[in-house]
């Protein structure tokens, strides 16, 4: 019997690795591999038109591109659009899921509408922003004129002082929800108990929030917030759409990407994505270590 | 604090409450409303701004598919969203099996290689992946989008199924096993039947995800015909450079959320549900 169970296990754990090989190739063949490449062609001068004929020149290229006042600029762009927006994003969010937690009538139905902006493409988003934004027939310039709190249209999109701030603007509304609809799904986990005996102990609404509340979804928080800032660091599709190439607010995927395609220069390109894969290596381990969040050990729960 | 006092202070509270819940309503479907408002008009009326045109029409929405193949652009993605789809399912629960249900050495390194994958930016295999895709002949072939959306979709399917694998009871399989039957049949006969609600949840999560996609579908095409839906609505461009048409911008933005909308009033459970297992990217 105990022999059999063995074989049992044996036969279970090697069609395990068959059931995961198809998996693993796929994975290496269009993840792996290209990454490597990428690594490589960093190392080199390729050019697109003739990837073939490539020289190795050692670190040249991160040379260059530690030289070059835009990649740095869009460095800055890109840190400082991850850190406003998902700042934002996670203040807006947390206020909005704690108005979906009341007991309300309508509350399916505000939630369905939550989950539109960030079921829509990016690009639809842009453009919708970009047209309300416009500086000459949009409607934010005639509200904001309405108001009184400006006098004049403003080029919000094309003036170099605010087009990072509407970049940001547009994905706080993007994202806003999806960052809500995660904390709702950890404050409905909450026991009604805890403030009961809070409010006998005559906890008020906010003491409530920082000493209950919060601890307690802390864990599931940190975790959205670590996938949206790194879904933030690589982001393209709203720059390049709102601004083009514009070097206000180019990010680190645009500029890599501008150097590669519009520019053709494969080997510098790859150096400045993997300078974005770094960066997001080096954000990523300091979630870990700082956040406190164990990805790895939720995995092996 | 007497009687008196309470009743308006919890009117003032409820109506506070209230007109919370209608900002957030109308900062997030504001946009919509104004995208729908923009594509009805027609000529000036556009440069206008009025609540509800007066005069609405539809010659945004014929001449979207006039100007361009957006008939073929809306099928191309279709065609590119659902054969990621399903392959990233296929793929997916069988790897979900293997790293849910069964003990082996190195289960939580490949989990860990897999939640990485998901983590690191499209810009960084670009290059790579280009290669790749022109050396097998798939440069501006929808096929070479399917192949490159699978970076994306496929680590995002195995975890989140993985998730559910996991909370399947043990006994379930235990009689199997007693009865013989092989790990495959485990698979196909017992879990593929419960897994329907989950595969169908992240298959959802999948298709959203491949839809939306913009940067490997703006570099690894090149024709009009090729071209699937945000990149098509990005490049919209009139007969001037300076003079974008935002109407046929607006009312193609509006074909494109329409089925989005349905989906997610008919799957909102669903969607929320796994997102919460996965904790994926937005």
């Amino acid at each position: 019997m105990v022999e059999r169970a063995g074989t049992i296990q044996q036969q279970r754990q090697r069609s395990a690795w068959i059931f995961l090989l198809p998996v693993l190739i796929t994975i290496a063949a269009i993840a792996g591999w290209p990454l490597g490449r990428t690594i490589w062609f960093s190392l080199t001068d390729a050019r697109l038109d003739e990837m073939e004929a490539t020289r190795f020149i050692g670190l040249e290229n991160y040379l260059w591109l530690a030289r070059d006042p835009e990649w740095w600029v869009a460095v800055r762009n890109t840190l400082v659009f991850a850190g406003v927006s998902v700042t934002l994003e996670t203040l807006l969010g947390i206020i909005v899921a704690l108005v979906l937690n009341a007991k309300m009538r309508g509350r399916g139905v505000l939630r369905a509408a939550m989950l539109i902006p960030w079921a829509i493409p990016t690009v639809v988003s842009a453009q919708m922003w970009g047209w309300m934004l416009h500086d000459q027939y949009g409607v934010i310039n005639e509200m904001l004129m309405a108001v009184g709190l400006i006098a004049e249209p403003r080029a919000w999109t094309a003036n170099y002082s605010t087009a990072l701030a509407a970049v940001i603007a547009v994905d706080v509304w993007k994202t806003t929800p999806f960052m809500a609809l995660l904390t709702l799904a950890a404050l409905q986990l909450l026991p009604d108990e805890l403030y009961e005996a809070a409010e006998i102990d005559g906890l008020g609404p906010v003491g409530q929030f920082f000493r209950i509340t919060l601890p307690l979804i802390w864990p599931a928080l940190m975790v959205a917030i670590i996938f949206r800032t790194l879904d933030a660091l690589r982001v393209f599709d709203l720059m390049f759409v709102l601004t083009g190439n514009s070097r206000a607010t180019a990010s680190m995927s645009v500029y890599a990407r501008q150097q590669l395609v519009d520019f053709q220069d494969v080997g510098y390109g790859s150096a400045a994505a993997t300078g974005l894969f770094l960066v997001i290596a080096v954000v990523t381990a300091l979630f870990i270590t700082f956040g406190r969040v164990r990805l790895g050990g939720e995995a092996g729960r | 604090m007497t009687l008196q006092q309470m009743k308006p202070m919890r009117i003032l509270g409820r109506a506070g409450f209230f007109l919370l819940v209608l900002a957030i309503v109308a900062y997030t479907v504001f946009p919509f409303y104004w995208a729908i408002v923009s594509s009805l008009k027609g000529g000036a009326a556009l440069f206008s701004v009025e609540a509800w045109p007066s005069a609405p029409e539809w010659s945004n929405y014929t001449a979207v598919f006039q100007e361009q193949p957006f008939g073929r652009n809306i099928l191309n993605s279709v065609i590119v969203a659902g054969s990621v789809v399903a392959l990233s399912l296929f793929l997916g629960v069988t790897a979900a099996f293997a790293l849910g249900r069964v003990q082996f050495r190195g289960r939580g390194f490949l989990l860990l290689v897999i939640l990485g994958v998901s983590m690191f930016p499209q810009v960084a295999v670009l290059s790579g992946l280009f290669e790749l895709i022109r050396a097998l002949g798939l440069y501006n072939n929808l096929f070479g989008l399917t192949l490159s959306y699978l970076i994306f979709t496929l680590p995002f399917t195995v975890w989140v199924l993985t998730t559910y694998m996991r909370e399947m009871p043990m006994e379930l399989e235990e009689a199997a096993m007693m009865d013989g039957a092989s790990p495959f049949v485990v698979l196909t006969r017992i879990f593929l039947p419960l897994m329907g609600p989950a595969m169908a949840t992240t298959g959802l999560l999948a298709f959203i995800a491949a839809w939306n996609e913009f940067l490997f579908a703006l570099t690894f095409t090149l024709t009009d015909e090729m071209r699937t839906v945000p990149v098509a609505i990005a490049l919209i461009s009139g007969s001037s450079s300076f003079e974008l048409p935002w109407g046929r911008i607006m009312a193609a933005s509006v074909i494109v959320t329409l089925p989005l909308i349905g989906l997610v009033l008919v799957f909102q459970r669903r969607i929320v549900s796994g997102l919460t297992a996965g904790a994926v990217k937005g």
